[in-house]
């Protein structure tokens, strides 16, 4: 549905003339019908890519194919036409504060000349769809965050899009308001089979919605994959600091400070052990201490499930001599469980706290 | 006071009256496209025109930087070419207007730039022409801004409409420094100024009642 080839966008400072490279070749395909997401830090490019694809930006080298359509190539008119069938929704909502809630849904019909009788008819009808009948005659300054997101949605859908651009549509919302609204955008996208990109630097939208997801750092796209590949097998120091914002991967605290990286007489192995998908529900621990006779002190652990399919790390400490930890690692391998060692604590870390 | 003297005083109030509200008026229609246009033709801006930019700057802040009564006496000429004379209420009304126009625009100028940049963005992703941006967007959004500038270009006008008198212009300012100071009656002088006072707090509090009508920013039910 949108594919970006080679994109560049150079910007140049005035002071200097020198170019600064906030998009630096990125080649991106976004299937029809599908969520896709982006997330980066601030900085990262995400903003610009985003606006690349309905040419808010203009790349300064590079194809941009909506739909079939090149972009880049199309004049003023052709372009709005165009931008018609790309909705996007916007971090501030970006509503008219002059004009009602139905107003405001009515504007992108407006703008394209639609008959007054079936404005009303398509506004009440999106109004219906994102569960804002009642307030149709407030003005944005009446409404929550949340609302007016809802009527942002409302608004992008008017003019029946087949894209949804959303750019970080729920970072200025409450964690529970930003589940609504990723939930209200998941549904359109199951029943208008809308394709959505969405930008955010929040892992945990991410994991609520999207199928795919790309992060990107420096104007340049680091990894993509599905998201459950992400979660599970990204070795990139970026994603995973992402990753980290909704798995507790990284180590409490006080047991992070117990870890040496050298062993000491007496002490125990740290090890962790990732599940994914089927294996995640297998009872691993007890199969291991009863097939291998190994003790193990479970120190931290979490499951999560990344669209219905299960993923969790299980740290552990194990007084394990070197021959039985090559037994365990083959044991967890034959099993399909990723297993690292952390380092060293002392014999019983939870009372050395 | 005597009758005559009142009766000099409704007449010189509604001389005021006509001179602010034809000249505020005709201001208004000229000023506004102006500030507009200023609005949205500097670099990067929706009509991006770096030449009318430039040029129509520079026109408007020489007329705004000459003092009033120097444009009165400057522009008689011209004054002159339109209503055929440069004496008397009719006449007072195109200096006014000539100093009402820059500083209208400059009004709407700065009230259009205040509008968010996320509206006119939103507004370019719907696929809306310039003109539509500008009808549909940064017009009604300004509008609260534009109408209290309005209110201050009308007290302003009250004030300018004092000097025409040198041009036989009449008015509430003329009467006051006619009667008031060159005769020394100095009841009439405080008459004048109490007319005037009320007048621009009329203006004022109007003003500010239809911008809150039209503020949709601060609602209260």
């Amino acid at each position: 549905m949108i594919e970006l080839q080679q994109i560049e966008k150079r910007f140049s400072t005035r002071t200097t003339g020198d170019a600064v490279r906030a998009l630096d070749g990125i080649d991106l395909t976004i299937n029809a019908g599908e969520i896709f997401g982006i997330i980066g830090r601030s900085g990262a490019g995400k903003s610009t890519l985003l606006r690349v694809i309905n040419m808010l930006e203009r790349p300064t080298a590079g194809r941009v194919l909506v739909d079939g359509v090149d972009m880049a190539r199309l004049n003023a008119t052709d372009l709005r036409a165009a931008r018609r069938h790309i909705g996007m929704i916007f971090q501030h909502f970006n509503l008219l504060s002059s004009r009602t809630v139905f107003a405001n849904v009515a504007l992108p019909l407006q703008l394209a000349g639609t008959p007054r009788a079936q404005i009303g008819a398509r506004v009440a009808a999106l109004l219906d769809l994102v569960g804002l009948t009642a307030l149709r005659d407030r003005y944005p300054a009446e409404l929550s965050g949340g609302q007016k997101q809802r009527v942002g949605i409302a608004r992008a859908l008017a003019s029946g899009p087949k894209v949804l651009l959303c750019d970080e549509a729920t970072s200025a919302l409450d964690p529970e308001t930003t589940r609504a609204i990723l939930r209200l955008l998941a549904d359109i996208n199951a029943k208008l089979g809308l394709t959505i990109v969405l930008i955010t630097h929040e892992m945990p939208v991410i994991r609520e919605i999207c199928h795919r997801v790309a992060v990107i750092e420096a104007g340049r796209i680091i990894e993509q994959g599905t998201v459950f590949d992400i979660f599970t097998r990204s070795e990139s120091p970026i994603t995973r600091s992402f990753i980290d914002q909704v798995m507790g991967r990284a180590l409490p605290e006080h047991l992070q400070r117990l870890l040496r990286d050298q062993p000491q007489d007496g002490d125990q192995t740290v090890l962790r052990i990732t599940f994914t998908g089927n294996t995640a529900t297998d009872p691993v621990i007890s199969m291991l201490s009863r097939t291998l006779g190994v003790d193990l002190n479970i120190l931290h652990g979490q499951i999560d499930y990344i669209r219905d399919e299960p993923f969790g790390i299980l740290v552990v400490a194990t007084r394990a001599d070197p021959s039985q930890r090559t037994a365990i690692e083959q044991f967890l391998t034959r099993n399909q469980l990723g297993l690292e060692v952390l380092g060293y604590v002392a014999a019983n870390p939870v009372i050395a706290v | 006071m005597s009758p005559q003297i009142l009766s000099l005083l409704f007449d010189s109030l509604l001389q005021t009256l006509w001179m602010v509200a034809v000249s505020g008026v005709l201001g208004t229609v000229i000023g506004t496209p102006i500030g507009l246009l200023l609005a949205t033709t500097g670099r990067g801006e929706l009509l991006q025109c770096w030449t009318f930019n430039r040029i129509g700057g520079v026109i408007i802040n020489a007329t705004r930087s000459t003092p009033f009564i120097i444009l009165v006496v400057a522009i008689i000429p011209f004054t002159r070419l339109i209503t055929g004379t440069s004496i008397g209420t009719n006449a007072a009304i195109v200096p006014l207007t000539v100093a009402a126009a820059p500083f209208i625009a400059r009004i709407v100028e700065a009230a259009i730039r205040a509008v968010e940049p996320g509206l006119i963005e939103a507004a370019q992703a719907m696929g809306a022409t310039p003109l539509q941006i500008i009808g549909r967007v940064l017009l009604p959004e300004a509008l609260p801004a534009i109408v209290l500038g309005l209110t201050l270009a009308a007290v302003s006008l009250v004030g300018y409409s004092a000097m025409v008198g040198a041009v036989g212009g009449g008015g509430l300012g003329d009467l006051g420094i006619r009667y008031g100071y060159q005769r020394f009656l100095p009841d009439v002088m405080a008459a004048v100024v109490i007319v005037l006072i009320l007048l621009v707090q009329l203006i004022q509090s109007l003003g500010e009642a239809i911008a809150r009508r039209v503020n949709k920013r601060q609602i209260t039910r």
